[in-house]
Protein backbone atom coordinates (compact mmCIF):
# COMPACT_ATOMS: atom_id res chain seq x y z
CA UNK A 1 0.00 0.00 0.00
CA UNK A 2 2.61 2.68 1.14
CA UNK A 3 5.12 1.53 -2.05
CA UNK A 4 2.18 2.31 -4.38
CA UNK A 5 0.71 5.27 -3.13
CA UNK A 6 4.62 6.52 -3.33
CA UNK A 7 4.24 5.81 -6.75
CA UNK A 8 1.29 7.02 -7.32
CA UNK A 9 2.20 10.46 -6.26
CA UNK A 10 5.00 10.58 -8.21
CA UNK A 11 3.42 10.64 -10.82
CA UNK A 12 0.69 12.92 -10.01
CA UNK A 13 3.97 15.42 -9.77
CA UNK A 14 5.84 14.24 -13.00
CA UNK A 15 3.90 16.55 -15.65
CA UNK A 16 4.84 19.58 -13.24
CA UNK A 17 7.88 18.69 -12.26
CA UNK A 18 8.75 18.23 -16.13
CA UNK A 19 6.85 21.56 -16.93
CA UNK A 20 8.71 23.25 -14.74
CA UNK A 21 12.10 21.84 -15.61
CA UNK A 22 11.82 22.32 -19.17
CA UNK A 23 10.02 25.51 -19.31
CA UNK A 24 11.37 27.12 -16.13
CA UNK A 25 14.74 26.05 -15.03
CA UNK A 26 16.53 25.34 -18.39
CA UNK A 27 15.56 28.53 -20.09
CA UNK A 28 17.11 30.61 -16.84
CA UNK A 29 20.44 28.11 -16.93
CA UNK A 30 20.20 29.59 -21.03
CA UNK A 31 19.90 32.93 -20.00
CA UNK A 32 23.11 32.52 -17.40
CA UNK A 33 25.28 30.64 -20.32
CA UNK A 34 24.28 33.21 -22.87
CA UNK A 35 25.35 35.73 -20.74
CA UNK A 36 29.02 34.98 -20.94
CA UNK A 37 28.80 34.40 -24.70
CA UNK A 38 29.26 36.27 -27.87
CA UNK A 39 27.00 37.79 -30.38
CA UNK A 40 26.77 35.92 -33.44
CA UNK A 41 26.42 38.21 -36.50
CA UNK A 42 22.97 37.50 -37.22
CA UNK A 43 22.08 38.26 -33.10
CA UNK A 44 22.38 34.83 -31.97
CA UNK A 45 25.56 32.92 -30.12
CA UNK A 46 28.47 32.04 -29.93
CA UNK A 47 29.85 30.07 -27.15
CA UNK A 48 32.38 31.39 -25.49
CA UNK A 49 33.45 32.48 -21.69
CA UNK A 50 34.09 36.24 -21.46
CA UNK A 51 32.91 38.72 -19.15
CA UNK A 52 32.71 41.41 -21.70
CA UNK A 53 28.89 41.72 -21.75
CA UNK A 54 28.66 42.69 -17.77
CA UNK A 55 31.28 44.86 -18.14
CA UNK A 56 29.42 46.71 -20.83
CA UNK A 57 26.31 47.11 -18.57
CA UNK A 58 27.40 50.58 -17.62
CA UNK A 59 26.24 51.41 -21.67
CA UNK A 60 22.50 50.95 -20.62
CA UNK A 61 22.78 52.61 -17.28
CA UNK A 62 20.11 55.47 -17.64
CA UNK A 63 17.86 52.69 -17.38
CA UNK A 64 19.74 50.69 -14.29
CA UNK A 65 19.11 53.91 -12.44
CA UNK A 66 15.62 54.81 -13.44
CA UNK A 67 14.72 51.61 -12.13
CA UNK A 68 16.17 51.71 -8.98
CA UNK A 69 15.24 55.43 -8.52
CA UNK A 70 11.79 55.19 -9.20
CA UNK A 71 10.84 51.44 -7.99
CA UNK A 72 11.72 51.96 -4.24
CA UNK A 73 9.87 55.58 -5.05
CA UNK A 74 6.69 54.10 -6.57
CA UNK A 75 6.83 51.66 -3.38
CA UNK A 76 7.19 54.40 -0.91
CA UNK A 77 4.58 56.23 -2.30
CA UNK A 78 2.05 53.24 -2.82
CA UNK A 79 3.05 52.34 1.01
CA UNK A 80 1.70 55.73 1.88
CA UNK A 81 -1.08 55.75 0.09
CA UNK A 82 -1.85 51.73 0.72
CA UNK A 83 -1.70 51.94 4.59
CA UNK A 84 -5.09 54.47 5.42
CA UNK A 85 -6.81 52.53 2.91
CA UNK A 86 -5.46 49.03 4.43
CA UNK A 87 -6.58 50.61 8.27
CA UNK A 88 -9.64 51.80 7.51
CA UNK A 89 -11.09 48.71 5.88
CA UNK A 90 -9.58 46.24 8.73
CA UNK A 91 -10.23 48.65 11.94
CA UNK A 92 -13.37 51.00 10.72
CA UNK A 93 -15.24 49.79 7.80
CA UNK A 94 -18.52 48.02 9.01
CA UNK A 95 -18.18 43.95 8.75
CA UNK A 96 -21.37 44.41 6.19
CA UNK A 97 -19.57 46.19 3.53
CA UNK A 98 -16.16 44.76 4.17
CA UNK A 99 -16.39 41.70 1.74
CA UNK A 100 -17.30 43.90 -0.81
CA UNK A 101 -14.94 46.72 -0.51
CA UNK A 102 -11.85 43.93 -0.35
CA UNK A 103 -12.85 42.14 -3.68
CA UNK A 104 -12.98 46.01 -5.16
CA UNK A 105 -10.01 46.09 -3.96
CA UNK A 106 -7.89 42.66 -5.87
CA UNK A 107 -10.35 42.92 -8.85
CA UNK A 108 -8.58 45.25 -10.63
CA UNK A 109 -4.86 44.22 -9.97
CA UNK A 110 -6.29 41.12 -11.64
CA UNK A 111 -7.31 42.68 -14.90
CA UNK A 112 -5.62 43.43 -17.96
CA UNK A 113 -2.64 46.71 -16.51
CA UNK A 114 -2.46 47.07 -20.23
CA UNK A 115 -6.04 48.88 -20.50
CA UNK A 116 -6.04 50.41 -17.14
CA UNK A 117 -2.96 51.82 -17.81
CA UNK A 118 -4.16 53.08 -21.36
CA UNK A 119 -6.58 54.93 -19.73
CA UNK A 120 -3.97 57.01 -18.16
CA UNK A 121 -3.23 58.38 -21.58
CA UNK A 122 -6.14 59.94 -21.64
CA UNK A 123 -6.24 61.52 -18.58
CA UNK A 124 -2.51 62.86 -18.33
CA UNK A 125 -2.65 63.88 -22.13
CA UNK A 126 -2.96 67.44 -23.15
CA UNK A 127 -6.31 67.26 -22.93
CA UNK A 128 -7.09 65.72 -19.75
CA UNK A 129 -5.70 67.56 -16.26
CA UNK A 130 -3.11 69.76 -17.98
CA UNK A 131 -6.56 71.20 -20.12
CA UNK A 132 -8.48 71.21 -16.59
CA UNK A 133 -5.52 72.95 -14.72
CA UNK A 134 -5.51 75.85 -17.91
CA UNK A 135 -9.14 76.16 -17.17
CA UNK A 136 -8.09 77.23 -13.37
CA UNK A 137 -5.49 79.44 -14.67
CA UNK A 138 -2.77 77.29 -14.20
CA UNK A 139 -0.72 76.49 -17.48
CA UNK A 140 1.66 74.73 -19.24
CA UNK A 141 1.71 71.65 -16.93
CA UNK A 142 2.77 68.87 -18.99
CA UNK A 143 2.22 65.30 -16.95
CA UNK A 144 2.26 62.60 -20.09
CA UNK A 145 5.60 61.64 -20.84
CA UNK A 146 7.32 62.80 -17.21
CA UNK A 147 8.43 60.64 -14.50
CA UNK A 148 5.37 61.79 -12.60
CA UNK A 149 3.38 59.80 -14.94
CA UNK A 150 5.06 57.01 -14.78
CA UNK A 151 5.29 57.24 -11.13
CA UNK A 152 1.38 57.81 -11.21
CA UNK A 153 1.13 54.95 -13.52
CA UNK A 154 2.68 52.83 -11.04
CA UNK A 155 0.69 54.23 -7.78
CA UNK A 156 -2.30 53.33 -9.67
CA UNK A 157 -1.15 49.72 -10.90
CA UNK A 158 -0.12 48.52 -7.64
CA UNK A 159 -1.76 50.15 -4.94
CA UNK A 160 -4.19 46.60 -4.85
CA UNK A 161 -1.05 44.43 -3.83
CA UNK A 162 -0.10 46.73 -1.25
CA UNK A 163 -3.09 47.23 0.89
CA UNK A 164 -3.60 43.78 0.76
CA UNK A 165 -1.15 42.36 2.70
CA UNK A 166 -1.53 45.16 5.21
CA UNK A 167 -5.27 44.83 5.65
CA UNK A 168 -4.84 40.90 6.32
CA UNK A 169 -1.78 41.76 9.07
CA UNK A 170 -3.96 44.56 10.79
CA UNK A 171 -7.44 42.79 10.40
CA UNK A 172 -5.07 39.64 12.49
CA UNK A 173 -4.65 41.44 15.27
CA UNK A 174 -6.56 41.56 18.68
CA UNK A 175 -8.49 44.50 18.28
CA UNK A 176 -9.06 44.77 22.27
CA UNK A 177 -5.39 46.05 22.32
CA UNK A 178 -6.79 49.14 20.72
CA UNK A 179 -9.06 49.78 23.22
CA UNK A 180 -6.53 48.62 26.38
CA UNK A 181 -4.40 51.62 24.73
CA UNK A 182 -7.14 53.90 24.62
CA UNK A 183 -8.47 52.94 28.35
CA UNK A 184 -5.04 52.90 30.05
CA UNK A 185 -5.45 57.08 28.57
CA UNK A 186 -3.06 56.72 25.64
CA UNK A 187 -3.41 59.78 22.78
CA UNK A 188 -4.58 58.10 19.34
CA UNK A 189 -1.36 58.88 17.68
CA UNK A 190 1.05 56.88 20.62
CA UNK A 191 -1.60 54.16 19.96
CA UNK A 192 -0.82 53.87 16.67
CA UNK A 193 3.08 54.25 17.06
CA UNK A 194 3.22 51.95 20.13
CA UNK A 195 0.61 48.70 19.10
CA UNK A 196 -0.66 49.29 15.71
CA UNK A 197 2.19 50.10 13.30
CA UNK A 198 4.75 47.32 15.03
CA UNK A 199 2.04 44.63 14.67
CA UNK A 200 1.17 45.81 11.43
CA UNK A 201 5.24 45.91 9.56
CA UNK A 202 4.61 42.06 8.27
CA UNK A 203 2.46 42.92 6.32
CA UNK A 204 4.15 46.26 5.37
CA UNK A 205 6.72 44.08 4.69
CA UNK A 206 5.40 41.97 2.24
CA UNK A 207 3.56 44.53 0.45
CA UNK A 208 6.66 46.09 -0.41
CA UNK A 209 8.37 43.21 -1.53
CA UNK A 210 5.87 42.19 -4.24
CA UNK A 211 5.73 45.84 -5.77
CA UNK A 212 9.37 46.49 -5.81
CA UNK A 213 9.80 42.57 -7.10
CA UNK A 214 7.59 43.44 -9.59
CA UNK A 215 8.10 46.96 -10.74
CA UNK A 216 11.82 45.90 -11.19
CA UNK A 217 10.77 44.23 -14.00
CA UNK A 218 8.22 46.63 -15.18
CA UNK A 219 7.88 47.52 -19.08
CA UNK A 220 4.59 48.41 -19.69
CA UNK A 221 3.71 51.40 -17.61
CA UNK A 222 7.49 53.15 -18.72
CA UNK A 223 6.65 52.13 -22.19
CA UNK A 224 2.82 53.71 -22.64
CA UNK A 225 3.20 56.95 -19.90
CA UNK A 226 7.03 57.45 -19.90
CA UNK A 227 6.67 57.89 -24.00
CA UNK A 228 10.57 56.46 -24.72
CA UNK A 229 11.99 59.25 -22.48
CA UNK A 230 11.78 57.50 -18.96
CA UNK A 231 12.62 53.89 -19.60
CA UNK A 232 13.58 50.98 -17.49
CA UNK A 233 15.57 48.07 -17.18
CA UNK A 234 12.54 46.19 -18.88
CA UNK A 235 12.30 48.58 -22.04
CA UNK A 236 15.86 47.88 -22.40
CA UNK A 237 15.31 44.58 -22.60
CA UNK A 238 12.48 44.39 -25.14
CA UNK A 239 15.08 46.74 -27.09
CA UNK A 240 17.70 44.45 -26.96
CA UNK A 241 15.61 40.87 -27.57
CA UNK A 242 13.17 42.43 -30.04
CA UNK A 243 14.52 45.01 -32.13
CA UNK A 244 18.20 44.93 -31.94
CA UNK A 245 19.24 41.45 -31.27
CA UNK A 246 21.82 41.59 -29.18
CA UNK A 247 21.30 38.17 -27.47
CA UNK A 248 24.25 37.49 -25.34
CA UNK A 249 24.36 41.35 -23.76
CA UNK A 250 21.06 41.19 -23.11
CA UNK A 251 21.12 38.11 -21.43
CA UNK A 252 23.76 39.76 -19.44
CA UNK A 253 21.41 42.65 -18.68
CA UNK A 254 18.64 40.28 -17.35
CA UNK A 255 21.05 38.15 -15.59
CA UNK A 256 22.47 41.67 -13.41
CA UNK A 257 18.34 42.78 -12.75
CA UNK A 258 17.99 39.17 -11.72
CA UNK A 259 20.90 39.54 -9.29
CA UNK A 260 20.22 42.83 -8.31
CA UNK A 261 16.52 42.00 -7.31
CA UNK A 262 17.81 39.13 -5.30
CA UNK A 263 20.36 40.74 -3.35
CA UNK A 264 17.80 43.89 -2.64
CA UNK A 265 15.35 41.42 -1.71
CA UNK A 266 17.66 39.36 0.76
CA UNK A 267 18.98 42.68 2.33
CA UNK A 268 15.66 43.59 2.57
CA UNK A 269 14.37 40.87 4.60
CA UNK A 270 17.06 40.81 6.86
CA UNK A 271 16.64 44.17 8.04
CA UNK A 272 13.00 43.52 8.29
CA UNK A 273 13.80 40.27 10.53
CA UNK A 274 15.52 42.18 12.81
CA UNK A 275 13.30 45.19 13.07
CA UNK A 276 10.50 43.02 13.77
CA UNK A 277 11.79 40.78 16.34
CA UNK A 278 12.33 37.91 14.10
CA UNK A 279 8.80 37.50 13.59
CA UNK A 280 8.25 34.51 10.51
CA UNK A 281 4.73 34.91 10.21
CA UNK A 282 5.38 37.29 6.92
CA UNK A 283 3.29 35.52 3.95
CA UNK A 284 3.09 35.90 0.35
CA UNK A 285 -1.03 35.11 -0.88
CA UNK B 1 -15.58 60.12 8.91
CA UNK B 2 -12.09 61.30 7.68
CA UNK B 3 -10.83 57.80 7.05
CA UNK B 4 -14.09 57.13 4.88
CA UNK B 5 -13.64 60.40 2.83
CA UNK B 6 -10.25 58.97 2.18
CA UNK B 7 -11.15 55.80 0.93
CA UNK B 8 -14.08 56.97 -0.93
CA UNK B 9 -10.78 59.22 -3.11
CA UNK B 10 -9.38 55.97 -3.60
CA UNK B 11 -11.99 53.81 -4.66
CA UNK B 12 -12.38 56.74 -7.54
CA UNK B 13 -8.51 56.69 -8.24
CA UNK B 14 -9.01 52.92 -9.05
CA UNK B 15 -12.22 52.67 -10.79
CA UNK B 16 -12.22 56.03 -12.84
CA UNK B 17 -9.37 55.29 -15.48
CA UNK B 18 -11.69 52.08 -15.89
CA UNK B 19 -15.25 54.56 -16.32
CA UNK B 20 -13.61 56.69 -18.51
CA UNK B 21 -12.46 53.53 -21.18
CA UNK B 22 -16.28 52.45 -20.59
CA UNK B 23 -17.68 56.19 -21.19
CA UNK B 24 -15.65 56.42 -24.50
CA UNK B 25 -16.54 53.49 -25.95
CA UNK B 26 -20.25 54.49 -26.58
CA UNK B 27 -18.75 58.27 -27.77
CA UNK B 28 -20.36 58.47 -30.74
CA UNK B 29 -17.64 61.13 -31.71
CA UNK B 30 -13.77 59.79 -33.07
CA UNK B 31 -12.07 62.30 -30.59
CA UNK B 32 -12.15 61.04 -27.38
CA UNK B 33 -11.96 64.07 -25.11
CA UNK B 34 -14.83 65.17 -26.82
CA UNK B 35 -18.29 63.83 -26.06
CA UNK B 36 -20.62 63.79 -28.96
CA UNK B 37 -23.20 61.98 -27.85
CA UNK B 38 -24.00 57.89 -27.53
CA UNK B 39 -23.09 55.14 -29.94
CA UNK B 40 -22.11 51.63 -29.93
CA UNK B 41 -20.60 52.10 -33.40
CA UNK B 42 -16.97 51.56 -32.32
CA UNK B 43 -18.21 48.13 -31.23
CA UNK B 44 -19.37 47.50 -34.21
CA UNK B 45 -16.00 48.45 -35.83
CA UNK B 46 -14.08 45.92 -33.55
CA UNK B 47 -16.67 43.34 -34.59
CA UNK B 48 -16.13 43.18 -38.14
CA UNK B 49 -12.36 43.62 -38.05
CA UNK B 50 -10.62 40.63 -38.85
CA UNK B 51 -7.55 41.59 -37.15
CA UNK B 52 -9.02 42.23 -33.78
CA UNK B 53 -10.90 39.02 -34.35
CA UNK B 54 -8.18 36.74 -34.87
CA UNK B 55 -6.52 38.04 -32.07
CA UNK B 56 -9.29 37.01 -29.93
CA UNK B 57 -9.91 33.81 -31.35
CA UNK B 58 -5.56 33.13 -30.46
CA UNK B 59 -6.13 35.04 -26.83
CA UNK B 60 -9.68 32.87 -26.16
CA UNK B 61 -7.52 29.69 -27.21
CA UNK B 62 -4.46 30.11 -26.00
CA UNK B 63 -6.29 30.80 -22.66
CA UNK B 64 -8.54 28.01 -22.14
CA UNK B 65 -5.89 25.04 -22.91
CA UNK B 66 -3.74 27.35 -20.58
CA UNK B 67 -6.32 27.19 -18.08
CA UNK B 68 -6.99 23.23 -18.57
CA UNK B 69 -3.83 22.09 -18.46
CA UNK B 70 -2.37 24.57 -15.35
CA UNK B 71 -5.37 23.22 -13.44
CA UNK B 72 -5.33 19.84 -14.21
CA UNK B 73 -1.52 19.34 -13.91
CA UNK B 74 -1.82 21.99 -11.13
CA UNK B 75 -3.89 20.16 -9.03
CA UNK B 76 -2.01 16.95 -9.66
CA UNK B 77 0.98 18.13 -8.18
CA UNK B 78 -0.21 19.31 -5.23
CA UNK B 79 -1.87 16.82 -4.61
CA UNK B 80 1.28 14.31 -5.20
CA UNK B 81 2.72 17.12 -2.92
CA UNK B 82 1.50 16.15 -0.02
CA UNK B 83 3.32 13.08 0.58
CA UNK B 84 6.77 14.48 -0.08
CA UNK B 85 8.90 16.08 2.56
CA UNK B 86 12.86 16.69 2.82
CA UNK B 87 14.89 17.62 -0.11
CA UNK B 88 12.69 17.25 -2.90
CA UNK B 89 10.20 18.92 -1.81
CA UNK B 90 12.62 21.81 -0.71
CA UNK B 91 13.58 21.81 -4.56
CA UNK B 92 10.31 21.85 -6.09
CA UNK B 93 8.82 24.64 -3.75
CA UNK B 94 11.87 26.52 -4.73
CA UNK B 95 11.07 26.36 -8.01
CA UNK B 96 7.48 27.36 -7.55
CA UNK B 97 8.99 30.43 -5.76
CA UNK B 98 10.83 31.25 -8.60
CA UNK B 99 8.07 30.65 -11.37
CA UNK B 100 6.41 33.37 -9.30
CA UNK B 101 8.49 36.13 -8.28
CA UNK B 102 10.48 36.47 -11.07
CA UNK B 103 9.73 38.94 -13.81
CA UNK B 104 7.65 38.01 -16.38
CA UNK B 105 9.64 39.74 -18.77
CA UNK B 106 12.38 37.30 -17.55
CA UNK B 107 10.38 34.37 -18.04
CA UNK B 108 9.78 35.74 -21.85
CA UNK B 109 13.35 36.70 -22.51
CA UNK B 110 14.54 32.85 -21.54
CA UNK B 111 11.58 30.78 -22.82
CA UNK B 112 12.28 32.62 -26.27
CA UNK B 113 16.10 32.12 -26.64
CA UNK B 114 15.47 28.75 -24.91
CA UNK B 115 13.32 27.40 -27.54
CA UNK B 116 14.57 28.78 -30.67
CA UNK B 117 17.48 27.66 -29.58
CA UNK B 118 16.73 24.49 -29.10
CA UNK B 119 14.75 24.59 -32.01
CA UNK B 120 17.74 25.57 -34.51
CA UNK B 121 19.22 22.05 -33.34
CA UNK B 122 16.30 20.21 -33.37
CA UNK B 123 14.83 21.26 -37.10
CA UNK B 124 17.64 20.16 -38.98
CA UNK B 125 17.80 16.37 -36.91
CA UNK B 126 13.92 16.53 -37.55
CA UNK B 127 13.90 17.04 -40.94
CA UNK B 128 17.09 14.39 -41.72
CA UNK B 129 14.89 11.85 -40.11
CA UNK B 130 11.62 12.12 -41.50
CA UNK B 131 10.36 9.65 -43.97
CA UNK B 132 10.41 11.21 -47.60
CA UNK B 133 7.11 9.55 -48.23
CA UNK B 134 5.58 11.79 -45.53
CA UNK B 135 6.46 14.87 -47.40
CA UNK B 136 8.02 18.18 -45.90
CA UNK B 137 9.56 17.94 -42.11
CA UNK B 138 7.72 20.48 -39.70
CA UNK B 139 9.63 23.35 -38.58
CA UNK B 140 9.17 23.94 -35.22
CA UNK B 141 8.96 27.81 -34.03
CA UNK B 142 7.49 29.86 -31.82
CA UNK B 143 3.81 30.50 -31.77
CA UNK B 144 0.71 29.37 -29.88
CA UNK B 145 2.14 26.39 -28.43
CA UNK B 146 5.22 27.97 -27.15
CA UNK B 147 2.97 30.30 -25.74
CA UNK B 148 0.46 28.27 -23.78
CA UNK B 149 3.49 26.28 -22.74
CA UNK B 150 5.04 29.52 -21.05
CA UNK B 151 1.64 30.53 -19.77
CA UNK B 152 0.37 27.17 -18.36
CA UNK B 153 4.46 27.39 -16.54
CA UNK B 154 3.61 30.10 -14.64
CA UNK B 155 -0.19 29.56 -14.03
CA UNK B 156 0.24 25.77 -13.03
CA UNK B 157 2.62 27.43 -10.18
CA UNK B 158 0.09 29.46 -8.98
CA UNK B 159 -3.06 26.67 -8.81
CA UNK B 160 -0.18 24.48 -6.52
CA UNK B 161 -0.40 27.27 -4.57
CA UNK B 162 -3.82 28.06 -4.21
CA UNK B 163 -4.91 23.95 -3.89
CA UNK B 164 -2.14 23.40 -1.36
CA UNK B 165 -3.95 26.11 0.88
CA UNK B 166 -7.16 24.55 0.42
CA UNK B 167 -6.00 21.13 0.98
CA UNK B 168 -4.40 22.25 4.13
CA UNK B 169 -7.37 23.38 5.83
CA UNK B 170 -9.61 20.06 4.54
CA UNK B 171 -10.04 17.62 7.08
CA UNK B 172 -8.19 14.81 7.23
CA UNK B 173 -10.64 12.53 8.73
CA UNK B 174 -13.10 12.12 6.73
CA UNK B 175 -10.36 10.74 4.38
CA UNK B 176 -9.94 8.17 7.15
CA UNK B 177 -13.03 7.44 7.60
CA UNK B 178 -13.30 6.64 3.84
CA UNK B 179 -10.81 4.65 4.00
CA UNK B 180 -11.90 2.64 7.75
CA UNK B 181 -15.08 1.98 5.43
CA UNK B 182 -13.18 0.45 2.80
CA UNK B 183 -13.39 3.11 -0.03
CA UNK B 184 -10.67 2.36 -3.28
CA UNK B 185 -8.33 5.75 -2.93
CA UNK B 186 -10.03 6.66 -6.44
CA UNK B 187 -13.28 6.48 -4.73
CA UNK B 188 -12.46 8.40 -1.54
CA UNK B 189 -10.55 10.96 -4.36
CA UNK B 190 -13.76 11.80 -6.66
CA UNK B 191 -16.20 11.36 -3.88
CA UNK B 192 -14.64 12.97 -0.59
CA UNK B 193 -11.22 14.97 -2.03
CA UNK B 194 -12.21 16.28 -4.97
CA UNK B 195 -15.53 17.97 -4.07
CA UNK B 196 -13.56 19.36 -0.84
CA UNK B 197 -11.10 21.00 -3.18
CA UNK B 198 -13.34 21.74 -6.25
CA UNK B 199 -13.84 25.50 -5.20
CA UNK B 200 -9.98 25.69 -5.19
CA UNK B 201 -9.28 24.27 -8.62
CA UNK B 202 -12.18 25.96 -9.94
CA UNK B 203 -10.78 29.62 -8.38
CA UNK B 204 -7.18 28.20 -10.04
CA UNK B 205 -8.59 27.82 -13.61
CA UNK B 206 -10.47 31.40 -13.56
CA UNK B 207 -7.57 32.91 -12.74
CA UNK B 208 -4.98 31.44 -15.07
CA UNK B 209 -7.72 32.06 -17.44
CA UNK B 210 -7.62 35.68 -16.70
CA UNK B 211 -4.09 35.74 -16.28
CA UNK B 212 -3.43 34.04 -19.93
CA UNK B 213 -6.07 36.06 -21.27
CA UNK B 214 -4.57 39.41 -19.88
CA UNK B 215 -0.75 38.94 -20.63
CA UNK B 216 1.65 41.35 -22.60
CA UNK B 217 4.43 40.76 -21.69
CA UNK B 218 5.59 36.72 -22.13
CA UNK B 219 3.47 36.84 -25.16
CA UNK B 220 5.10 39.52 -26.57
CA UNK B 221 8.37 37.25 -26.58
CA UNK B 222 7.16 34.38 -27.04
CA UNK B 223 3.89 34.35 -29.36
CA UNK B 224 6.09 34.18 -32.89
CA UNK B 225 3.89 35.78 -35.30
CA UNK B 226 0.82 35.04 -33.46
CA UNK B 227 -1.26 38.16 -32.35
CA UNK B 228 -3.00 38.07 -29.09
CA UNK B 229 -5.34 40.38 -28.23
CA UNK B 230 -3.40 42.36 -25.68
CA UNK B 231 -0.66 42.81 -28.23
CA UNK B 232 -3.35 43.81 -31.00
CA UNK B 233 -4.13 46.41 -28.57
CA UNK B 234 -0.18 47.32 -27.85
CA UNK B 235 0.43 47.80 -31.53
CA UNK B 236 -2.81 49.85 -31.86
CA UNK B 237 -1.67 52.33 -28.67
CA UNK B 238 1.68 52.70 -30.48
CA UNK B 239 -0.42 53.80 -33.86
CA UNK B 240 -2.27 56.47 -31.73
CA UNK B 241 -4.94 56.18 -29.46
CA UNK B 242 -8.67 55.26 -30.80
CA UNK B 243 -11.86 54.49 -29.55
CA UNK B 244 -11.97 51.48 -31.56
CA UNK B 245 -9.41 50.51 -28.45
CA UNK B 246 -11.68 52.06 -25.63
CA UNK B 247 -14.64 49.20 -27.02
CA UNK B 248 -12.00 46.26 -27.11
CA UNK B 249 -10.65 47.41 -23.67
CA UNK B 250 -14.76 47.42 -22.40
CA UNK B 251 -15.07 43.79 -23.36
CA UNK B 252 -11.73 42.47 -22.38
CA UNK B 253 -12.54 44.14 -18.51
CA UNK B 254 -16.16 42.57 -18.76
CA UNK B 255 -14.90 39.42 -19.40
CA UNK B 256 -11.59 39.53 -16.85
CA UNK B 257 -14.37 41.11 -14.24
CA UNK B 258 -16.88 38.72 -14.43
CA UNK B 259 -14.44 35.32 -14.30
CA UNK B 260 -12.44 37.41 -11.18
CA UNK B 261 -15.67 37.82 -9.83
CA UNK B 262 -16.83 33.99 -9.76
CA UNK B 263 -12.99 32.46 -8.58
CA UNK B 264 -13.26 35.29 -5.46
CA UNK B 265 -16.62 33.93 -4.40
CA UNK B 266 -15.23 30.50 -4.51
CA UNK B 267 -12.07 31.19 -2.74
CA UNK B 268 -14.06 32.78 -0.33
CA UNK B 269 -15.85 29.57 0.33
CA UNK B 270 -12.46 28.39 1.98
CA UNK B 271 -13.01 31.33 4.61
CA UNK B 272 -16.22 29.07 5.37
CA UNK B 273 -16.64 25.45 7.14
CA UNK B 274 -17.37 23.17 4.27
CA UNK B 275 -21.28 22.10 5.16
Amino acid sequence: MQAKSSWTHRLLLLPAALWLLVMLVLPLLVVFVFSFGERAPAGGYIPAFSFDNYLNLPARLTAFKNTLILAPLGTLAALLIAYPLAYYLAIKASAKIRTTLLVMIIVPFWTSILIRTYAWIYILGGRGIPQLLEWIGIEGVRLINTPTAVLIGIIYGYLPLMVFPIYVSLEKFDKRLLEASEDLGAPPLKTFRDVTLPLSIPGIATGCMLVFILLMGEFLIPALLGGGKVFFVGNALVDLFLQSRNWTYGSAVAAALVIIMLVTVSIYMKLIMRGAGHREDVSLV
Amino acid sequence: MGMRLYAIVIYLFLYLPIGIIVLFSFNAGRHASDFHGFSVKWYGKVLSNPFAMDALTTSVTVAFITALLASVFGTMAALGLQQFKGRFRALFDAAIYIAIMIPGIVIGIATLIALVTAFGYLNPALAAAWPEWLGDAPRLKMGRVSLIAAHTMFTMALVIVIVRARLAGMDRTLIEASADLYATPMGTFWQVTLPQIFPAVLAGFLLSFTFSFDDFIIAFFVAGSETTLPIYVFSSIRRGVTPEINAIGTMVLAVSLSLLIVAQVMLRRRDRPAA
